[in-house]
């Protein structure tokens, strides 16, 4: 058991070895524990970790230290280890495995299981690979850590805005691919959701003055408050202006709306703020018609000013169908070299039905089927594509 | 301490001409000094253009020399430098600099702690 949480037998006897040596020393004086070998394990699996610490000391290998003890700690998440992972160490944890120089799957892969509840199994399966190859993309990154010596350390100033957000991107790749699974047949998958958004929490909790920071746990906060309503009892995608509002989880909603009030008393805006906002207006308004899509515009063009992509361009063109008219959101649309996501086919569809331009629509909305893997999207468009088909033929 | 190599990638071709290039590579002498004043310069070495590399291959028990490079590509080795430091952190900050000067890209590898002295 503990080869399996140290990774490495000759790491574990040693460790066990100092588990009886201070058996030994303490037992005659105070006595046996009410479960000896319950008292020894856990023992061995702190003189591991402090084990591990002098030798990186020694040996100036912090960061093995820190996966050591981190892996240790995802492991028994149910068994806590008290305060032998201190806040500060999972701060710089978190920077470890979101280094820049780890590619995106690797970034993902390490911080699910170093610092998220998950086990290897089962992140392989919320990313759908087999888990093997997700063992070897631990291992791999793991391996890259210790060769290239990627520091266990919060960044320095110069370079925590960059930092930060290779970090912020990382917990929310792992909140939208939990909220459209990009492939598979459920629409969303719950763990992902839960594991981005208590990574959300533990950065903001360790990094409170971080506006972004508060912003991102918002945006999750405000997403999440939707989920139940956001698919039907057939696990069908339900749109936001159909959904039952009274289906929101209204807790969530306010953790999110006073996080949002909280990012505009500091005035320091960025994209994860600005979309936390998007949100609050959109969870502000108690029926679909109510929701004010001025401010909505106003917030996308601040957001096309701060952090301008395409992507970005096309949800505000969302809010110009709203505020002027389908036309003019077409014409935006138009422009946009977004061909092969499917949510653009999906909106340009949209846009052109209700136009009444019925065949281009129905042409797009096969565009936007063939563009995306997941069932429960495809279901949605199919179901859009009949309806403009069936508009047609009247 | 970790060794680091910087090897720096450039297009083929024919280089900047000297009013170009001539600032550029001030600067780049100024990076070098830099890197030596922080105790952390190792080794730098500069190339000749591809076109005059040999190489050798083992082929049937013999070696066999043939018109270089290596590879042929877009893109080709311009040149490299060994920096010592703590960490990748430390070697990005110094590679960064680097790539901001020349606008060249640059790959930052660890140097095996084995044929470290």
């Amino acid at each position: 058991m503990l080869v399996r949480v140290f990774g490495d037998i000759d790491f574990a006897e040693d460790a066990v070895q100092d588990a009886f040596a201070t058996a030994l020393e303490r037992w005659p004086a105070e006595g046996l524990p009410p479960s000896p070998a319950g008292w020894l394990i856990t023992t061995a699996r702190r003189k591991g970790i402090d084990r591990a610490r002098r030798e990186a000391a020694r040996q100036d290998k912090h960061a093995q230290a820190a996966l050591l003890a981190a892996s240790v700690e995802a492991d028994q998440a149910a068994e806590p280890l008290g305060d032998e992972v201190v806040e500060d160490d999972r701060l710089r944890l978190i920077f470890t495995c979101c280094h820049p120089s780890l590619g995106s799957a690797a970034q993902v892969a390490l911080t699910l299981r170093l610092l998220g509840g998950l086990t290897t199994p089962e992140i392989a399966r919320a990313f759908l690979v087999p888990e093997p190859t997700m063992a070897q993309r631990i291992v791999r990154a793991k391996g890259k850590i210790r060769a290239a010596r990627i520091p266990y350390r919060v960044p320095s100033e110069a370079d925590l805005p960059d930092r930060l957000r290779s970090a912020l991107a990382v917990v929310y790749l792992i909140f939208n691919e939990g909220y459209t699974a990009s492939s598979g047949d459920e629409l969303i998958r719950v763990d992902l959701c839960t594991e981005a958004i208590r990574l959300g929490r533990l950065l903001a909790a360790l990094m409170p003055d971080e506006a972004e920071v508060i912003g991102l746990l918002a945006l999750m906060l405000l997403t999440e408050a939707r989920r139940p309503a956001r698919t039907n009892l057939d696990g069908d995608l339900v749109l936001l202006a159909d959904q039952d509002r009274g289906r929101w989880d209204l807790a969530l909603i306010n953790e999110g709306h006073s996080l949002v009030r909280q990012c505009l008393r500091r005035n320091r805006p960025g994209p994860y703020q600005i979309q936390a906002a998007i949100n609050a207006v959109h969870t502000d308004a108690p029926t679909a018609a109510a929701t004010d899509w001025r401010q909505i515009l106003a917030l996308y063009d601040q957001l096309v000013a701060l952090a301008p992509s395409p992507v970005v361009s096309l949800n505000r063109a969302v809010a110009v169908a709203e505020v002027n008219g389908p036309a003019a959101a077409l014409e935006i649309v138009d422009d946009l070299e977004l061909d092969g996501y499917y949510v653009f086919h999906s909106i340009r569809a949209d846009l052109l039905a209700r136009l009444g331009r019925t065949s281009e629509a129905a042409a797009e909305y096969m565009a936007a089927i063939a563009t995306t893997g997941n069932a429960a999207e495809q279901r949605f468009l199919r179901s859009q594509r009949s309806r403009v088909n069936s508009a047609a033929d009247r | 301490m970790k060794q680091y190599l910087l090897s720096v990638y450039q297009p083929d071709g024919a280089s900047p001409p000297p009013e170009v290039l001539g600032p550029i590579m001030d600067k780049v002498g100024k990076w070098r000094d830099a890197i030596e004043a922080a105790g952390a310069w190792v080794f730098t070495g500069g190339l000749e253009a591809p076109s005059t590399a040999t190489v050798l291959r083992l082929s049937g028990g013999e070696v066999v020399i043939t018109d270089g490079p290596f590879t042929e590509g877009k893109e080709h080795l311009g040149g490299f430098t060994v920096i010592r430091v703590a960490d990748l952190d430390e070697a990005l900050k110094w590679g960064r600099q680097f790539t901001e000067i020349t606008g060249l890209p640059l790959e930052v590898r660890p140097v095996l702690d084995a044929v470290q002295t």
